[in-house]
């Protein structure tokens, strides 16, 4: 407080400590980051928890996010409005799930989440070639998207409706060798 | 009073608490009961004044829900004010209450518990609510009670928000209360069930904000409850502060910070250096003497004279029995600690391999999900970087399009013969390989044992053994891996055949070298032998002279002229020598492989492609690929030689320790640097546990030359820790009988008799056997069980896709009803066409094709959906049918139909 500015009180602090897998410094460094994206939007004082969002557009840009097929999906997944901007609430929220140290259960709801196109709380067979195409960059040929999908579905799909519901999709992925080892 | 359901319980739980609190007026508290539910009346029954008569009720109560018990304490000190009547008015609703409680998952306040054993009770309670609480249900049902505690807004509960403001008030009127009963000593233990309560409810708080963050809420959600719920944490702990149970907390917390602590700190800091000291005189001492002796194997990376005297060897480590006040047992813990390094590595990666399977339980059925899984389990979300990402998904969608490949041409097998033969013939080739590489290696020790009494020897001839050694290891691979080229496997199962010749070549390597090093070491033994005598009165000039300036340590012995000195050749430390030596030139080689095969390679393909006729980068040579699976196999043998050459080289470790590291940073260099990826990329994850099983599999073949020594083979009677014994182990008998009470030695005697060991080695075996079936049992019901879920999941599937079918087993049981034979046939062509379109395994077949017909006419969704009928049953089967037409009489079908028994 001397010749540092106060970011967040302790309690705010310590609040976001209990509510993430983050440590103090790792949030304040989430807010430097978080202020970075839109130095002029964010205020440095987060005190009085002001009301600030960052559209989609500029979370995206951010290198962790970059790269990812997926990244428009789960910045919309996780901010409140569905749209896309993220509160810091928010943007902490995001990072917390997508930390190393969050557990495979947590991990799995927001998946299914992200994989949810069309924000059904279902994964049906747009959502699946939507995803595909977002995996291959469309590098597949209509039929065998639809080959693919179809076969997904069919793997995966216990109750026979066609499409996944939550219970299908984490029955999937919790065996899954590669989610989360 | 009317029961209410579960939650309602709940809740009212809540209000009673504060009820039991309110120990003010008797007529407050009894109306509230009264008003709120059954459980209300419980938990002020609780109250103190009952106790005495309640005693045996709760005793019986305690049986039947000590669940309920959190809350009771609460309410214990306000109770303890109540009157008899109110108690007695209580009992029956409390039972009720009870019931109701114990109808709801959580339990948290029934009220009662007033003696110390119900305390006791009351914790196991306490216990059971944890465990519940892990349960998803459980978890959301107790944190959204916790809500209600808090602050009852989660349930939106107006009284109950008043109810806890009082609560809390009690609360504080009860904490000072305890301070004011002290006199009375019912009066105390039952503050304490009371801190013990508030306690629990706090820890409870507490692990509702430990687990806020695995909650898949908003984040303003989650703060909100965790407000809430830190309130209340903070409102009730300073009132616990004094609370004996703190006190004991901490004492537990320093007990085994204690406890734990104890192993690391005080013994082997203390007497390391001591033995470091002792032995020290030893280096000096040896190393003064026997440079020049000693020089037979001087590799052109170690300075051998000085280091085969250096705490890297087995021969440094001398044979006093106990070292310093503390009496470090020197021979006695080397011995320990090589065989507790096998035991520790075996637990270590059983463990992991157990915890793999166990992980990895539902993914023995590889091809269950492969698409799923290829879909939503590919992308890796660390990838930052843009070329990364694109070979990611180039690579995804290779996979995609393999798998499709193979969906679609899963039955393609033509010409099995020669392929078979063509696999038998590599197979043939890579035996052949093998073996060759093994006699080479044989070849190479044996003369290499000739050169060992020569002087006058080339670098070549010094270093030809792990030279050959290295090169084999360097040439064999990529020659498997071209024969392998024959065999047409399937991409991830060659990658495993390959890791497993590989493999088979490392072992098969090192294991000639074992046997030609024990021809070696049997040799030196019996030089030893010869030599012992001689060398006898030479040894005890020797230590005579030692021992006559040891007490001064800077002082050397007096030079002997070294040819009086006879000293044994000390197998155990030629045998560590040669472990080292091989490790070395293992680095060696990596590093000189990396650096020409990787870097040179791609400096080449880089600045030559400027000026080359055709494109390198694309083509042929191209850039090297960072082989994953060789570089891990590499380290797992590598690690076999760490297993087996620790014993008789203890400083290999260091040495290993270093080369890790260096590699790491290394070829962390090249890869980023020079290397390519790979164009198909297996996860590691998926044979975790064939690498696994390649580590324990080299982890017990290395176990076995080491312990064979150990209880075999003597140890060289003038170097090494065991020096003067007739067997390694026999340290620890000399520890049994002069260290240990003389009951434990004859304890250990009958211990050690093949009468015991016998049994309890078949025992351990009808063990193994059992538990062996017993698993093999489970395994066989879980596929089963697999196989049912299976069965279930198509039928529900085929119900839905394809009505037909499972109408069709409805008709026929329909159809054995007399009475619809009365019922209008379907037209016949038709119902043909529709029973081969649900059935294709019958048509052909008269008896069936009749029946199918007759017996799917009444389908009214087969009329519209079949155009024509199937070619072979047109006319032949069904020639009554056909004459009949559409409009055939109405019982005729129906009498074909019933006559053939099905099946």
């Amino acid at each position: 407080m001397g010749n540092k500015q106060t970011i967040f009180t302790d309690e705010q602090l310590d609040a976001y400590q209990d509510c993430t897998f983050f440590t103090r410094k790792e949030i304040l460094r989430l807010h430097g980051r978080y202020h970075e994206l839109a130095p002029h939007l964010v205020p440095m004082d987060y005190t009085n928890e002001p009301d600030v969002t960052i559209p989609l557009a500029l979370i995206v840009s951010m290198p962790e996010l970059n790269e990812n097929p997926f990244r428009n999906r789960i910045v919309e997944s996780f901010s409140e409005d569905g749209a896309g901007n993220l509160s810091f609430n928010d943007f902490v929220d995001m990072f917390s799930v997508l930390s190393e140290t969050a557990p495979r259960e947590l991990k799995a709801i927001y998946a299914f989440k992200i994989y949810d196109f069309n924000v059904d709380n279902f994964l049906c067979k747009e959502d699946l070639e939507k995803t595909l195409n977002k995996l291959t960059r469309e590098e597949l040929s209509p039929e065998e998207v639809t080959l693919v999908c179809e076969k997904a579905i069919e793997e995966a799909d216990l109750d026979g409706d066609s499409k996944l519901s939550f219970a299908d999709f984490e029955n999937m992925i919790t065996r899954a060798p590669d989610f989360l080892r | 009073m009317p029961r209410k359901s579960d939650v309602g319980a709940k809740i009212e739980d809540v209000g009673i608490e504060i009820d039991g609190d309110v120990s003010d007026s008797e007529d407050d508290t009894s109306r509230r009961r009264g008003n709120r539910r059954p459980t209300a009346g419980r938990g002020g029954a609780r109250g103190r004044g009952k106790k005495p008569a309640d005693e045996d009720e709760e005793d019986e109560e305690e049986e039947e829900a000590p669940r309920n018990r959190r809350g009771a304490n609460k309410k214990k000190a306000a109770k303890s004010r109540d009157t008899d009547d109110e108690s007695e008015d209580d009992t029956p609703k409390r039972r009720q209450g009870r019931a109701a409680n114990k109808g709801a998952a959580n339990k948290k306040k029934g009220g009662k518990a007033q003696d110390n054993d119900e305390d006791s009770e009351e914790e196991k309670g306490n216990k059971r609510n944890k465990k519940g609480a892990t349960g998803k249900k459980g978890k959301e049902e107790e944190t959204k009670d916790k809500k209600g505690d808090a602050k009852g807004k989660g349930k939106g509960k107006e009284k109950e928000d008043e109810k806890d403001k009082k609560k809390k008030k009690k609360k504080k009127k009860e904490s000072s209360s305890d301070t004011d009963s002290n006199t009375n000593s019912e009066e105390e233990s039952m503050s304490e069930g009371e801190m013990e309560r508030l306690k629990e409810e706090v820890e409870e708080k507490k692990k509702v904000i430990a687990i806020m963050r695995n909650k898949p809420w908003r984040m303003k959600r989650r703060l909100v409850h965790l407000k809430e719920c830190q309130e209340f944490v903070d409102k009730f702990e300073g009132a616990l502060g004094k609370g004996k149970g703190r006190k004991f907390y901490a004492y537990k917390v320093m007990m085994t910070k204690v406890l734990m602590g104890l192993p690391y700190g005080s013994i082997p800091r203390k007497t390391v250096p001591r033995a470091e000291q002792s032995t020290a005189q030893d280096y000096s001492v040896l190393m003064d003497f026997n440079v020049a002796q000693f020089i037979t194997c001087d590799h052109f990376f170690l300075p051998q004279g000085y280091c085969k005297y250096s705490v890297l060897f087995y021969g440094y480590y001398n044979n006093q029995r106990t070292i310093g006040l503390l009496k470090f047992r020197l021979p006695l813990s080397y011995l320990m600690v090589g065989v507790g390094t096998f035991g520790y590595s075996l637990m270590v990666v059983i463990r992991t391999m157990a915890k793999n399977a166990d992980v990895g339980g539902g993914d023995g059925d590889d091809g269950e999900f492969t698409f799923a899984w290829k879909m939503f389990t590919s992308w890796d979300y660390l990838i930052g970087n843009a070329e990364t990402a694109d070979n990611k998904y180039a690579s995804i969608t290779t996979s995609f399009k393999e798998s499709i490949v193979d969906e679609q041409e899963n039955q393609k097998d033509e010409n099995i013969h020669l392929r078979r033969f063509l696999r038998v013939l590599a197979n043939f080739m890579i035996i052949c390989c093998l073996g060759g590489s093994g006699y080479l290696i044989f070849f190479v020790v044996k003369r290499s044992q000739e050169f060992a009494n020569r002087d006058d020897l080339s670098w070549y001839e010094k270093n030809e053994l792990e030279l050959i050694m290295s090169l084999l290891g360097l040439v064999c691979p990529p020659l498997f891996e071209t024969i392998a080229e024959l065999e047409e496997y399937h991409p991830r199962i060659a990658l495993k055949w390959q890791l497993g010749r590989i493999f088979a070549l490392f072992l098969g390597n090192l294991y000639t070298f074992l046997f030609a090093l024990f021809d070696e070491v049997n040799n030196k033994l019996e030089e030893e032998v010869s030599i012992r005598n001689a060398s006898i009165w030479a040894q005890k000039e020797y230590y005579a002279n030692f021992t006559l300036y040891n007490n001064d340590t800077d002082t050397t012995p007096p030079p002997m002229d070294p040819s009086d000195v006879i000293r044994g050749p000390c197998w155990e430390t030629a045998v560590g020598i040669e472990f080292v030596k091989l490790t070395v030139s293992d680095i060696q080689v990596t590093y000189l492989t990396i650096l020409i095969g990787d870097f040179a390679r791609a400096v080449i393909v880089r600045f030559l492609n400027y000026c080359w006729c055709w494109d390198l980068e694309a083509t042929y040579p191209s850039y090297g690929e960072f082989d994953i699976s060789g570089n891990v196999l590499g380290l797992v043998f590598n690690q076999g030689m760490i297993w087996m050459g620790a014993f008789y080289a203890p400083g290999l470790v260091g040495i290993n320790v270093l080369r890790l590291l260096s590699s790491m940073y290394y070829q962390c260099w090249a890869v980023m640097a020079t290397n390519v990826p790979h164009e198909r990329v297996f996860k590691a994850s998926k044979s975790n546990n064939f690498y696994m099983g390649l580590l324990l599999l080299i982890l017990f073949l290395s176990l076995l030359p080491v312990v064979y020594t150990i209880m075999t083979l003597p140890p060289s009677f003038d170097c090494g820790p065991f020096s003067g014994k007739a067997k390694m182990f026999d340290v620890i008998m000399e520890t049994i009988d002069l260290d240990l009470p003389a009951f434990l030695g004859t304890l250990m005697g009958y211990a050690a008799n093949p009468g015991l060991i016998i049994p309890a080695v078949l025992l351990m075996v009808l063990a193994i056997y059992y538990l062996n079936s017993v698993s093999e049992a489970y395994q066989h019901a879980n596929a089963e069980l697999k196989k049912k879920m299976q069965m279930a999941r198509d039928e529900e599937k085929n119900r839905r896709n394809n009505t037909e079918s499972t109408d069709q087993v409805m008709k026929d049981l329909e159809d054995l009803l007399p009475n619809r034979s009365l019922l209008p046939p379907a037209p016949p062509p038709e119902t043909g066409g529709k029973s081969t379109k649900v059935r294709p395994g019958t048509a052909g077949k008269d008896v069936n094709l009749q029946k199918d017909v007759s017996l799917s006419s009444p389908n009214p969704n087969a009329r519209g959906a079949v155009t024509r009928p199937p070619g072979p049953r047109g006319p032949g089967p069904l020639p009554g049918n056909g004459q009949q037409g559409p409009g055939g009489g109405p019982g005729r079908g129906r009498g074909r139909g019933q006559p053939p028994p099905r099946r």
